[in-house]
């Protein structure tokens, strides 16, 4: 347990260290900042000063160092396309793209796992073919169009729902919060759909074919051969040993939702920080995309190592070498 | 009379089969076991005898299903009115590794029968439990009682598993295999274990098995089976000294005895005239090449080998598995390494033939330096020493044509002058070892395990060698099969002259083998002696502890005549 | 494998048969597709945002309808198609041979070599694909001239693609080595003194090669899928070039005009294909690797 722990610390370091190292060098060479910022007609002494003011004289290891430094320090730079700090853009965006992932996780999981268990016990049960056979249309249909189409049905069609923005927002202790308003949730309902759509067929045919393999495990044939009720040895036996993998799965799914919020919030024009990210990209906003990076690369981290945890919680196999 | 634990009566499981006749895996099966009795179902893989205990558990893979028969237990048919899985039938596994769920506590997994079964309390389960445990015989049964699977050893979790079935005092105990995947000493405490029960619960027990040392120890009846049909059926003592049908008899003419040592096996061989010819054509090679002298073709002096592990935190933990190990085999001489698993037998082997680094120590083929400080490995040693392994699934690549296999060795050593020499060789070779020329163009998985071993004796005596290692090379056949290998290896080693380090778990086969044996035990060899001296006069306790405790079929004799022979 | 198809379910058969006929399709639209749509001459402003043939005031001519350009919509969709596929091709071919070599000297060869591939892996695997093309594609855009023009912006979405893909072969393929050099065919071969090169090369790759099969077909579902994501973002193939995804894109900016069909058709298009892809990698998935069934990464 403690050497696993340890190989996990290492990694997240390893992982962070790639990843501020990506965003220094995105940062310091991939964007010339020094053109972005200038006008069209600037002199060359002028574009000289503003390198000065932006630093980038100063010998490549010093600016490094100070870029680790500033960002220890929670300073991220300034973004080169509104000339805001970086790190108050995000947090600006950090609630809107937070609410939407945690909606579309609750969406995921609690339909996900019932369809999953289902389509273990049942497999020739129509329901449990049709939940399939969809799962597959789900898989195959990328998140954009997804949302195109429920745009087009429920905004352009039918005028139930808002296409774009989060609503009316109210602030909680400095978080604005859109899921306290009416136009808030029904501005939320298309964008979390959209984004729960692909990690349900995930989370769902995860859970089958752990399912379908414990069932089809020694101990359950055990747990029969005891003569132990069916709806026993299903929904407390064979369920616990078939959620364990969805704890990491679900986990590193947070990941990817915050991955793919870009698109969804892209495609709905949330005012997230996947909106903000792209933005970033077609202006070459360098500050910005490197943030982002920074900020995504902590997030993961900051998952697997709860995920660890939890699952060394959960499993008495790694709970009792930790003791 | 009366009421029979369990009673079968013409049992028929029938399996369709898309566009052929159903396939009967059990046909016309009857049987009665008394309260107190431990019956016995014998026979080779396919015979059916797990089928017919699955029939009574309900637990027949699917699409077979039981065509007709009836089954009761303790007078009553199976059902929710009469006799019950878990209730009034317990069952046992092979494998107590996978038997128990690996997220529950031993509480959890011992008391959940007695709940729903017999309604009783978590507390009076806990009790219950408790008692269980001391009754089959685990050290400090609280502190286990909450303790997970993976905490336990391999026997103590068989004996969790035979509480759990014993938990709501059942009339019938099912044990498939139930001490197939555990080692010599710790299979004589569970079948100890399991005979007690029996005796002191009058408990009735099915016991499935492919070893018929156990049957002979433990067993009061037996059922023999063949291809679904039972053959033979009546007490152990005459079954097994006097068997009648034609079936029973090849079957126990192909156990190997670990009283005495036999020429041959006298099972009925499936090699032709050609076969015999092939070999002589073989050994004939072998005649010109013989190496002079009289230094030993292997000599292995003081080989030790440790693996370690962990290290990143705190000091790496140093297993020693092969500890300051010595021994020499001269030509055409049959050396065995007998030992439990895990006690170093397979690595030296694998230091032999240069598979694994030897920490200290040295290993010399045929004069050269071939594992130890400094051994470059010469080129020769990759011919002279060849190898047949244990799992015939395993040992043959499955993507390449047998031909190209058996020719490969033959041309890298250039034992054959060309490609058209070598599929001479290749051919020839096939039908020394009982198969048909045309095998060379097919792959691995058209062949049964034991023609697949064929296959692996004839790749390894391509190039011609001198010392054959063979590691268990039978332990994965059914007995009338091990049978016929064993006398394909005792021909070719009287033929050619062949020398071997034959490594097995089986007292029995190493009996059969070998001309001296070496026993392990925990890395070190204990006792280095002939074979007839060590298996007559064992002089360590471990050698003789370990030839006790085999299960042996010598001993039906004894039990016909009454006596007991356990000796545990 | 093709073998086996024999045996199949009307559904995989059918998906099957579908996969083949859009490939088949797209790769020879310049000899399929009614008109030329690269071709700027040979489209007509006055023919701009025409509905579908069988709407009312739809054109024969135009079966799928036309784009704002005057383009038509079903000529547009098999060049994009061709593009889509040969996009996401490559990078399954790049991904797979780089992640075969790379987990096959691994699991063979161990030791420091493989902890660097395996940390490397892990590092990559820590980002979901979309995001780490994102970056890639987006990096290479800042630093290369003209990255985003019809030449180079194939190559750098089938790098960008590849980056992350690369690591599920070469994980698969380096436990499945792992396996094979503890079987004992791999043994009897060292034991004679076969050299590594051949032991790994002749004997163990042919035996890892399926679960490869497996992956490669689901992973041309999911190349496909996120080139048509980069795409869409505005990173991808430009308008000038269009894949599916680029189709798309341009037509999300009518959707709220009403005019569907220019964004639905592509869409279409992109999904049956995928779908097709995915049934016949699940099929084949469950069929040759059931231990596979679910692990999608």
């Amino acid at each position: 347990m403690l050497k696993a722990l340890t190989s996990r610390l290492t990694q997240a370091v390893l992982v962070m260290l790639v990843v501020t190292a990506c965003a220094f060098l995105m940062f310091r060479y991939v964007g010339d900042p020094v053109r972005v910022l200038s006008r069209e007609d600037a002199t060359q002494e002028e574009k000289a000063e503003l390198a000065r003011a932006l630093g980038l004289d100063r010998p490549v290891l010093v600016q490094y160092g100070g870029f680790v430094a500033r960002v220890l320090r929670g300073d991220l730079g300034v973004s080169f396309r509104n000339q805001r700090p970086v790190a108050t853009l995000l947090a600006e965006r950090l609630p809107a793209t937070l609410e939407l992932v945690f909606a579309a996780t609750v969406l995921a999981l609690s339909l996900g796992i019932p369809l999953g268990v289902l389509c273990a016990l049942k497999p020739d049960s129509v329901l449990a073919r049709a939940v399939q056979a969809l799962s597959l249309v789900g898989v195959s249909t990328p998140t954009f169009v997804t949302g195109i189409v429920l745009i087009l049905v429920f905004s352009v069609g039918l005028g139930l729902l808002p296409s774009f923005g989060r609503g009316q927002t109210v602030d909680v202790f400095g978080w604005p919060t859109g899921l306290l308003t009416a136009s808030g949730w029904r501005s939320l309902v298309l964008p979390s759909v959209t984004l729960a759509l692909y990690q349900l067929t995930l989370i769902m045919r995860l859970v089958r074919s752990e399912m379908i393999d414990a069932l089809s495990s020694d101990y359950v044939r055990y747990a029969r051969a005891r003569g132990l009720p069916e709806r026993y040895i299903n929904f407390r036996l064979a369920l616990r040993n078939a959620l364990m993998p969805v704890i990491t799965v679900t986990g590193l799914q947070i990941g990817s939702l915050i991955a793919f919020a870009i698109v969804t919030e892209t495609v709905f024009q949330w005012p997230g920080m996947g909106l903000l990210f792209i933005q970033a990209v077609s202006f070459a906003d360098i500050p910005v995309m490197a943030a982002y990076l920074l900020f995504v690369g902590l997030l993961f981290v900051a998952i697997n190592m709860l995920v660890d945890v939890i699952y060394a919680l959960v499993d008495p196999r790694l709970r009792a070498s930790a003791r | 009379m009366t009421t029979p634990a369990l009673a079968i009566d013409n049992l028929r499981i029938v399996y369709p089969r898309e566009d052929e006749e159903p396939f009967v895996a059990v046909d016309g099966v009857s049987l009665s076991i008394a309260p107190g009795e431990i019956h016995a179902v014998v026979g080779e893989s396919g015979a059916g005898k797990s089928t017919v205990a699955n029939a009574i558990i309900g637990l027949i893979d699917k699409p077979g299903f039981v065509d007709r028969g009836a089954i009761s237990v303790g007078g009553r048919p199976l059902g929710s009115e009469g006799a019950r899985l878990g209730r009034d039938i317990g069952v046992i596994f092979q494998d107590p590794m996978t038997s128990l769920n690996p997220l529950f506590t031993i509480e959890s997994q011992l008391g959940e029968a007695m709940r729903f079964h017999l309604g009783v309390t978590g507390r009076q389960a806990r009790a219950r439990s408790l008692e269980l445990m001391r009754a089959v015989g685990i050290p400090e049964p609280e502190r286990r009682l909450s303790a997970y699977p993976h905490q336990l050893s391999g026997g103590q979790r068989q004996r969790v598993v035979i509480a759990a079935a014993l938990s709501c005092d059942p009339k019938l105990l099912i044990a498939d295999e139930p001490t197939t995947a555990l080692d010599v000493s710790i299979q004589a405490q569970i079948l100890k274990l399991i005979r007690d029960l029996a005796d002191q619960r009058g408990l009735g027990v099915l016991l499935v098995t492919h070893n018929m040392g156990v049957v002979a120890e433990i067993a009061d009846s037996v059922t023999v089976m063949y291809r679904g049909a039972a053959v033979e059926q009546g007490p152990v003592g005459r079954v097994l000294t006097a068997p009648q049908a034609a079936y029973s008899q090849q079957l126990l003419a192909a156990v190997p005895r670990i009283s005495e040592k036999l020429r041959r096996f006298a099972v009925l061989s499936q090699e032709d005239e050609q076969a015999g010819a092939a070999r002589r054509r073989i050994a004939a090679d072998y005649g010109a090449g013989r190496r002079g002298g009289q230094a030993p073709l292997l000599e292995v002096r003081d080989l030790v080998v440790e693996f370690r592990s962990g290290g990143l935190l705190g000091p790496p933990r140093v297993f020693r598995a092969v500890d300051q190990v010595s021994f020499s085999i001269a030509e055409g001489e049959v050396l065995g390494l007998v030992g439990e698993s895990g006690c170093g037998k397979t690595t030296t082997a694998n230091v032999v033939a240069g598979l694994v680094r030897p920490t200290a120590g040295e290993a010399r083929l045929a004069g050269a330096l071939v594992a130890g400080k400094g051994a470059r490995r010469p080129d020769e040693a990759g011919r002279i020493l060849q190898m047949v392994f244990q799992d015939p699934y395993s040992s043959l690549n499955p993507r390449l044509r047998v031909g190209r296999m058996i020719a490969e060795p033959i041309l890298h050593h250039a034992v054959a002058a060309s490609r058209e020499d070598a599929a001479a060789q290749t051919q020839a070779l096939l039908e020394a070892v009982g198969l048909s020329r045309e095998s060379a163009q097919r792959y691995a998985f058209a062949f049964s395990g034991g023609q697949r071993q064929r296959i692996s004796i004839a790749r390894a005596l391509g190039p011609r060698p001198q010392l054959l290692i063979c590691d268990e090379p039978t332990s994965s056949l059914d007995v009338s099969v091990q049978a016929q290998i064993l006398n394909l290896l005792k021909d070719l080693k009287d033929q050619t002259g062949l020398a071997m380090l034959f490594v097995s778990h089986d007292l029995a086969v190493i009996r059969q083998m070998c001309d001296r044996v070496a026993v392990m035990q925990a890395g070190r060899i204990v006792e280095l002696a002939d074979a007839d001296r060590l298996f007559e006069a064992p002089r360590h306790d471990y050698t003789r502890n370990l030839s006790d405790l085999i299960p042996r079929v010598e001993n039906a004799r004894a039990r016909a005549e009454g006596r007991s022979t356990w000796q545990t | 494998m093709i073998g086996g198809l024999r045996k199949a379910p009307l559904s995989v058969l059918i998906a099957a048969g579908l996969a083949v006929t859009i490939v088949l399709v797209a790769l020879a639209a310049p000899l399929v597709a009614p008109t030329n749509p690269l071709d700027l001459a040979s489209f007509n402003l006055i023919d701009a945002e025409l509905p579908p043939a069988w709407v009312e005031g739809g054109d024969p001519r135009f079966l799928l309808g036309s784009d704002n350009q005057g383009r038509d919509m079903l000529s547009a969709i098999i060049y994009g198609a061709r593009v889509s596929i040969l996009i996401g091709g490559g990078a399954v071919l790049v991904a797979a041979s780089l992640g075969v070599a790379l987990g096959l000297v691994a699991g063979f060869v161990g030791g420091r070599l493989d902890a660097l591939i395996m940390r490397i892996g892990d590092v990559i695997l820590s980002f979901p694909t979309i995001l780490l093309a994102l970056m890639v594609a987006g990096v290479a855009r800042a630093v290369i001239p003209d990255a985003s023009g019809p030449k180079l912006a194939p190559f750098i979405l089938i790098g960008a693609i590849a980056t992350h893909e690369w690591v599920q072969y070469a994980r698969t393929v380096r436990a499945a080595t792992m396996v094979e050099a503890q079987k004992d065919y791999v043994k009897a071969v060292r034991v004679i003194g076969l050299p590594t090169r051949r032991i790994m090369f002749g004997h163990i790759l042919p035996n890892v090669m399926s679960p490869v099969l497996v992956i490669a077909t689901i992973n041309l579902a999911a190349a496909v899928l996120t080139e048509a994501t980069l795409s869409f973002l505005g990173v991808g193939m430009p308008p000038t070039y269009p894949s599916l995804g680029t189709l798309i894109r341009i037509g999300n900016e009518f959707v709220f005009s009403g005019i569907w069909w220019i964004a639905l058709f592509p869409a279409l298009a992109l999904v049956i294909l995928v779908l097709a892809v995915n049934v016949v990698g699940d099929w084949v998935r469950d069929r040759f690797n059931p231990k596979l069934r679910g692990r999608k990464a």
